[in-house]
């Protein structure tokens, strides 16, 4: 920069660069100001709590803090052989506070779920202790030992071990179907307990198909509402527009009607002799259901990007394809397509994204081979209360669906989504 | 779509085999909302038509399940109508005025990291909401909101904020900022000339961001299964209770009423859209 630009001033003799990057701050702290308030009631009530799900996922602070003085003898033991007296006295003075706190019964409870026998070992155990069977002054280890057989088996004290880290991914494992074994390593759960597996398969499977379903149907009908004369698109538009605006409890509730054995889809098939009477198959409370139901439900998502990219492709290059020599079919394959694949892509991670997360419609038409893992998620949450797990298993498909949202971010871009 | 007389055969067959898969695939989007009109009005207690409606008989016809709906002993229609309909309120109102102050920070160019902060601002549409469920519902428990009218309305803030930011940002995207600037140097304030000149420009995007932040809060399950006590049913959560337990045709006189609702709230939202892009000057 040459000395004389620098001399221009602004009437308060300041330099007029200087000024200007000073308005220019001002205007861009102006800007953030407007969106402060969102982005930190955001941040506070939706972007933190998901960060704490990862530290729900993981936690596992309970034994740690239930057996310190036995852990810390533990640093010492090479876990190969049954552990020194030490480790015994630690754990035997550690269980004598729990049963002061009366909290024994968690640490049996969550030791059981690590290796199976615990509970009623600790069981036993405790009212040892109660009846002040242990006398302090000789070898704990010998009279822990008296008590059950399974105190004198090294796996069971391996797996007092494993619990020690204050941090596990064993949630993020089981979610898998996989789980630490007794030395550590990461080992396969039997092949007909995997039922995690196969329904994050049949997530994939759903989701993929009805994007493929919604992209058939939605791909004719925004071809036809984007070339047909404005009067008669407009209303057209109503029949992909009511069913978005309609509720989905709405919209499911019908196909729930439409679909049972006596439903109206059932009497047109006997009706049209598809189907005998007294055989009518099954449409709901499997996959079918969920295919049909979730397809009508997000085929207006498909629709939307779709017509809004055709409604910008000027008709006059169909006609330059075809006056040039090329068929109908040739003009639209080499010019037409081309031109609507960003709306393809829009329209196709929209509904897959939506699809990947479903979680109302299947559990309602879906019966037991059409849920998804959100109904899993759900059925933690809700049932079991393993909120820990449910925070593993929605953090793993949030990381999808993240995936996904950064592709659709690139290829489309957030601030390009169409409503209405 | 009438087509040219020199037209091929095979294209001819072609273009009516179109035409057919086209009027499929609206009446499959349309159709399944008219089947609960007449059922609805139901006299008998099954959700199937019974021959009777089938031979169009009068007596088969009843308002009963509407009666029950509004007047039934121990309905829990009435209440969960209210809640409805005060949560969807507030998360409304919520929803603009934070996401129309940050579509107007968003649309200015001295935005710093406007992409990233967007992409932030929308998440919430874009992450299943199971997942917005279980964070939400962790959040709302730790600071003793969960199963209040307060958490639920915060709850659908976050979800209902998205909307309004896409469609006032779409709004001022062909916003002409020399009006505020002419309106400043006339001498006046920021908030006067927000509220005498931008606000009365943007407003079709804030009143239709407005009724997607209303319908969303008013269509939303998932999150308050999650956070709603049995005093804070809303009607989502009874269609989902009624359509789990027992199917009662009281939920069909309930739905009926819900898509005339949408249908409302939809020509709404088309003549809004009209408006604006009359406004700006988008001649379709």
């Amino acid at each position: 920069m040459s000395s004389e630009t620098k001399q221009i001033l602004t009437t308060d003799g300041i330099p007029l660069e200087v000024s200007l990057k000073k308005a220019e701050k001002k205007n861009k702290i102006k800007a953030f100001l407007l969106v402060a308030p969102l982005l930190l009631f955001l941040f506070i009530t939706y972007v933190f709590p998901i960060g704490e799900m990862f530290t729900r996922s993981v936690d596992d602070k309970m034994i740690t803090n239930m057996l310190p003085k036995t852990f810390k003898a533990m640093e010492k033991w090479d876990g190969k052989e049954l552990p020194p007296e030490e480790v015994f006295a630690g754990f035997y003075s550690d269980y004598k506070v729990l049963i002061e706190n009366q909290t024994q019964g968690k640490l049996g409870q969550r030791l059981n779920k690590e290796k199976n026998g615990f509970n009623s070992i600790t069981k036993k155990l405790m009212r040892q202790i109660k009846r002040n069977k242990i006398d302090e002054s000789q070898s704990i280890k010998e009279q822990i030992m008296k008590v059950h057989k399974r105190w004198r088996d090294v796996e069971y004290w391996q797996a007092i071990k494993r619990t020690a880290p204050p941090y596990t991914m064993a949630k993020y494992l089981k979610g898998m179907d996989m789980y630490f074994a007794a030395d550590g390593s990461i080992a396969q759960v039997d092949e007909d307990r995997r039922i995690h597996r196969i329904l994050w398969l049949r997530t994939l499977e759903i989701a993929l198909f009805v994007t493929i379903f919604c992209f058939l149907m939605g791909y004719p009908i925004a071809h036809l509402l984007a070339t047909l004369p404005m009067k008669y698109s407009n209303l057209l538009m109503i029949c992909v527009l009511l069913p978005f605006w309609t509720s989905l409890l709405v919209r499911t509730a019908s196909w729930m009607i439409l679909l049972q054995q006596q439903g109206v889809v059932n009497d047109f098939f006997v009706l049209i002799g598809l189907v005998a009477d007294n055989n009518r198959p099954e449409m709901m409370y499997n996959k079918v259901g969920t295919y049909v139901a979730m397809t009508q439900i997000l085929l207006p998502f498909m629709v939307l990007p779709l017509y809004s990219v055709m409604k910008t492709i000027s008709p006059s290059l169909m006609r330059a394809g075809k006056s040039l020599g090329g068929t109908p079919f040739v003009a639209f394959w080499k010019v037409y397509f081309p031109l609507t694949i960003p709306g393809i892509g829009a329209g196709c991670l929209l509904v897959f994204i939506l699809a990947i997360g479903y979680y109302i419609t299947p559990a309602l038409v879906g019966g037991a081979s059409g849920t998804l893992i959100s109904n899993q998620i759900a059925y933690h949450m809700k049932s079991t209360l393993d909120w820990s797990f449910a925070s593993a298993m929605g953090l793993m498909l949030l990381s999808g669906v993240l995936v996904i949202y950064w592709i659709y971010n690139k290829l489309v871009g957030v601030d390009n989504i169409k409503l209405g | 779509m009438a087509l040219p007389s020199y037209t091929e055969t095979r294209y001819r067959i072609w273009h009516y085999f179109y035409v057919a898969i086209c009027t499929f695939v609206f009446f499959f989007l349309i159709a399944p909302l008219f089947v609960i009109f007449p059922l609805s009005f139901n006299a008998e207690e099954f959700l199937v038509f019974s021959e009777g409606m089938k031979r169009l008989d009068p007596d088969a016809f009843s308002f009963r399940w509407y009666h029950e709906m509004v007047y039934g002993t121990k309905n829990p229609w009435g209440l969960a109508a209210k809640n409805s309909f005060i949560i969807a309120i507030f998360a409304t109102i919520g929803s603009i005025i934070l996401g129309t102050l940050a579509a107007l920070g968003l649309s200015s160019r001295h935005m710093p990291y406007k992409g990233l902060i967007m992409a932030v601002l929308i998440s919430p549409m874009i992450v299943p909401l199971i997942i917005s469920g279980v964070a939400i519902f962790f959040f709302m428990a730790k600071v003793g909101l969960a199963a209040t009218h307060t958490g639920i309305v915060l709850a659908h803030i976050i979800l209902g904020t998205p909307f309004v930011v896409i469609t006032v940002t779409a709004t001022l995207s062909g916003f002409d900022h020399s009006v505020t600037r002419a309106a400043s140097s006339l001498g006046s304030n920021p908030v006067n000339t927000f509220m005498k000149i931008t606000l009365p420009l943007i407003l079709p995007g804030v009143i239709s961001g407005g009724l997607f932040a209303f319908v969303t809060s008013f269509d939303e399950v998932v999150v308050v299964l999650f956070l709603a006590g049995l005093e804070n049913t809303t009607i989502p959560v009874q269609m989902w209770t009624g359509l789990r337990e027992q199917l009662s045709p009281t939920i069909l006189a309930v739905a009926t009423c819900l898509i005339i609702l949408s249908t409302l709230i939809l020509v709404t939202a088309e003549l809004l859209r009209r408006r604006s892009e009359r406004l700006r000057g988008i001649n379709r």
